[in-house]
């Protein structure tokens, strides 16, 4: 046991990067934004409503240690109903139209809604079809869009702050 | 139309169906002609009985270019793969497959949906439809129009039933707690005992398929490269393999390397992110943190080298669509030395973690003979003992380039659990990173890419061995070398019914680690 925890030390110590002064400036006065605006933890509930799974992988990286979202005042929740926002990947499939309008209505007031994703954003390369109803605005109300095929982490960071500062 | 002096007439299992081998330099490929419903299904029979698989179904309206719709059928046999057509008649029946595999029944079930093809007594639940869209109305006959005036309903789905004192059921999904694609999970329990999982499916389908219809070849494969982000490698070659073997084109061997580098670099960045989030699931978060600062690294140099993070629209028919310079090749030989002294350090890790190895071990175990009832390929399945992968040598099996020569050893591993899926993970990772090395020191010089003539009616199939496992796409152009068909298959349309089995030794709570140790796609299999 002592050798292993003597092992994790010594690779935590290692390689617990920081982010480039640049960037950890940026994110504190972002992060002053929240605690602002918000007074606590933003949380966003992520709905993939029809997605590739590309913007997914990218969403998962905004909890990597380079980006650390959590480390900024932003959460993911589980529930629609603990969400101050939305974060939807993909144009939504008519399979998934109703499962989004009913998370949609579960969250609380003000809804904020982020459309990621050029599927998101505009139906992409899906388009409007027999199975896709489109970008996210053909189904509920959008209030900011991060295009990019899959937008970055830092593309999605930059957008997510954007939102909440409208 | 192919010369007739390529080709070479192979028979199988001593049944009458001729096959001809597929022109081309991409995996090996035969075609043929069923004589009809009967000789489909001994065929099916004889490759089961020789311990072969189901490798992808689909169906397609052919009435343009030969008169009728068709079921086409991918086996997965020693040599390669054996690519069954069949001729359907106007009544559209078509005998089932689910019997002799069980993989069978959910592809056929997609067939229905789109294009209407009747499996005799087969399962009739609609798979891929759910309302969007009238039961007698399927997306991919060309004459069918729209929909017209058809409002998106809310429909049940006919769960089987499981009865007895104390058993409820758990409806999990479509959309999960986490960032996960869409889908439907209903168990059966009796207090935390799994006594069937049952999923439900379509969630993500948007049409992909009817979506290539029409365009150039070229066009194409931005589409393929998008119908599961994580394998867009794998997705990209297998069109483009597809598509060349259509025209008659050959990548030059400069592209192949490239492609493979890519396609390597694509199963490295999967596995790192997987074995981080594994970590996180057993309660190690410090695994999650290491493994995906190893992931950004690498996913970093992939924007630097390639211009997109997870390298989408970088193959292309044809060949790559860019080349990599020397310094760039000693960068990713760099990479891959520092990537795996760390992956060789975690490793010791998480092997001497007590209570990581304590989640892992005999949780979720897939046992062998059930990974090849259900025609499981890939990582899934060498995990629990099927040694198959498409990019190494086996009896009576050569490798198309540029694997031939780099001497790939697959990974394996005969415990099926997760901790045996993990493990071959690592093990992937480490064989990744030494082809990686080898691919960007002797890549060959010359050309990345090669000129496509259009081909009328030209037909190809593309196997790729992708990190999750084997990605197949079909390829049928029409009289004008348009794209008149395209079905993409993604290994998941197999190892989802095993996901089923192999939860029901454990309790739901074991079952979030027991489904992302396979980690399939929803997207890939949605279409
Ligand atoms: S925007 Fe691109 S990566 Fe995101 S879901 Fe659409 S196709 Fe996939």
């Amino acid at each position: 046991m002592i050798p292993v925890i003597r092992r994790i030390l010594r690779a935590g110590i290692v390689s617990e990067p920081r982010p480039e002064p640049a960037e950890a400036v940026e994110l504190d006065r972002l992060q002053g934004e929240i605690r602002r605006i918000l007074g606590r933890a933003l949380a966003i509930r992520q709905v993939d409503a029809g997605s590739c799974n590309g913007c997914e992988l990218e969403i998962h990286a905004l909890n990597n240690p380079y980006v650390n979202l959590e480390g900024y005042g932003i959460r993911f929740v589980a529930s629609p109903r603990h969400a101050d926002m939305l974060l939807i990947t993909g144009p939504v499939t008519k399979n998934m139209e109703h499962a989004l309008k009913t998370a949609w209505e579960c969250m609380p007031d003000p809804k904020l809604v982020v459309a990621a994703g050029d599927c998101a954003c505009s139906g992409g390369i899906f388009g409007e079809s027999y199975a896709s109803c489109g970008a996210v605005e053909r189904v509920i109300p959008v209030d900011a869009r991060i295009p990019g095929c899959p937008p970055t982490p830092r593309q999605l960071l930059a957008g997510i702050l954007a939102a909440i500062g409208r | 139309m192919r010369p007739k002096t390529a080709a070479r007439v192979m028979k199988f299992f001593d049944e009458p169906v001729e096959f001809e081998k597929q022109p081309g330099i991409g995996a090996p490929v035969w075609r043929g002609r069923a004589g009809g419903g009967a000789a489909l299904q001994a065929f099916a029979a004889a490759v089961r009985a020789a311990g072969g698989r189901l490798a992808a179904l689909w169906g397609s309206d052919e009435r343009p270019t030969a008169g009728c719709f068709r079921l086409h059928a991918v086996f997965g046999i020693e040599a390669g793969h054996a690519w069954l057509a069949l001729d359907l008649p106007p009544d559209l029946f078509c005998p089932d497959l689910s019997g002799i595999f069980p993989a069978a029944n959910r592809m056929q079930r997609a067939a229905r949906d789109l294009v209407g093809i009747d499996f005799e007594g087969a399962d009739r639940r609609p798979w891929l439809r759910h309302g969007g869209w009238p039961a007698d109305w399927h997306p991919l006959r060309h004459d069918i129009g729209e929909p017209a005036g058809f409002a998106n309903q809310v429909t049940d789905y006919d769960f089987v039933r499981v009865g007895g004192e104390g058993a409820h059921e758990v409806p999990v999904g479509p959309i999960h707690a986490g960032t996960i694609e869409p889908g439907h999970f209903r168990f059966s329990v009796v207090g935390e005992r799994v006594l069937r999982l049952e999923q439900r499916f379509g969630y993500a389908h948007k049409g992909i398929e009817r979506l290539f219809a029409g365009r150039a070849p070229a066009e194409g494969a931005r589409l393929a490269g998008r119908v599961c982000g994580d394998s867009t490698c794998a997705y990209a070659w297998a069109y483009a393999d597809a598509v060349e073997a259509a025209c008659g084109a050959s990548p030059p061997p400069r592209a192949l390397g490239l492609r493979a580098l890519m396609l390597e670099r694509e199963r490295v960045a999967n596995h790192l992110g997987d074995l981080g989030a594994r970590g996180n699931d057993a309660s190690l978060a410090f695994g999650l943190a290491q493994f995906s600062r190893l992931r950004e690294d690498w996913l970093r140099l992939n924007a630097r080298l390639f211009g997109h993070r997870l390298l989408m629209d970088c193959i292309v028919p044809g060949g790559a669509a860019l080349d990599l310079d020397a310094s760039a090749l000693s960068l990713i030989v760099e990479q891959c030395e520092a990537v795996g002294r760390e992956v060789r350090a975690l490793r010791r890790i998480y092997d001497e973690h007590a209570g990581l190895q304590d989640r892992f071990l005999t949780t979720g175990v897939l046992d062998m003979a059930l990974a090849r009832e259900l025609s499981l390929s890939g990582l899934a399945a060498r995990a629990s003992g099927l040694i198959l992968d498409g990019r190494a040598h086996r009896q009576g099996y050569t490798p198309p380039p540029p694997w031939a020569t780099l001497g790939v050893r697959p990974a394996s591993d005969e415990r099926g659990d997760v901790a045996a899926r993990a493990a071959v993970r690592f093990a992937e990772v480490a064989e990744s990173l030494r082809l990686l090395r080898e691919l960007a020191v002797g890549l060959p010089a010359g050309d990345v890419r090669a000129g496509l003539a259009p081909a009328a009616a030209g037909a190809g199939l593309g196997v790729v061995e992708g990190w999750r496992g084997e990605v197949i796409v079909g390829v049928a152009l029409d009289a004008e070398g348009r794209l008149a068909r395209v079905h993409p298959h993604d290994p998941s349309w197999q190892a989802w019914p095993a996901l089923e089995r192999a939860v029901l030794n454990d309790i739901i709570p074991d079952f979030p680690l027991i489904n992302k140790s396979f980690n399939l796609s929803y997207s890939g299999a949605d279409l």
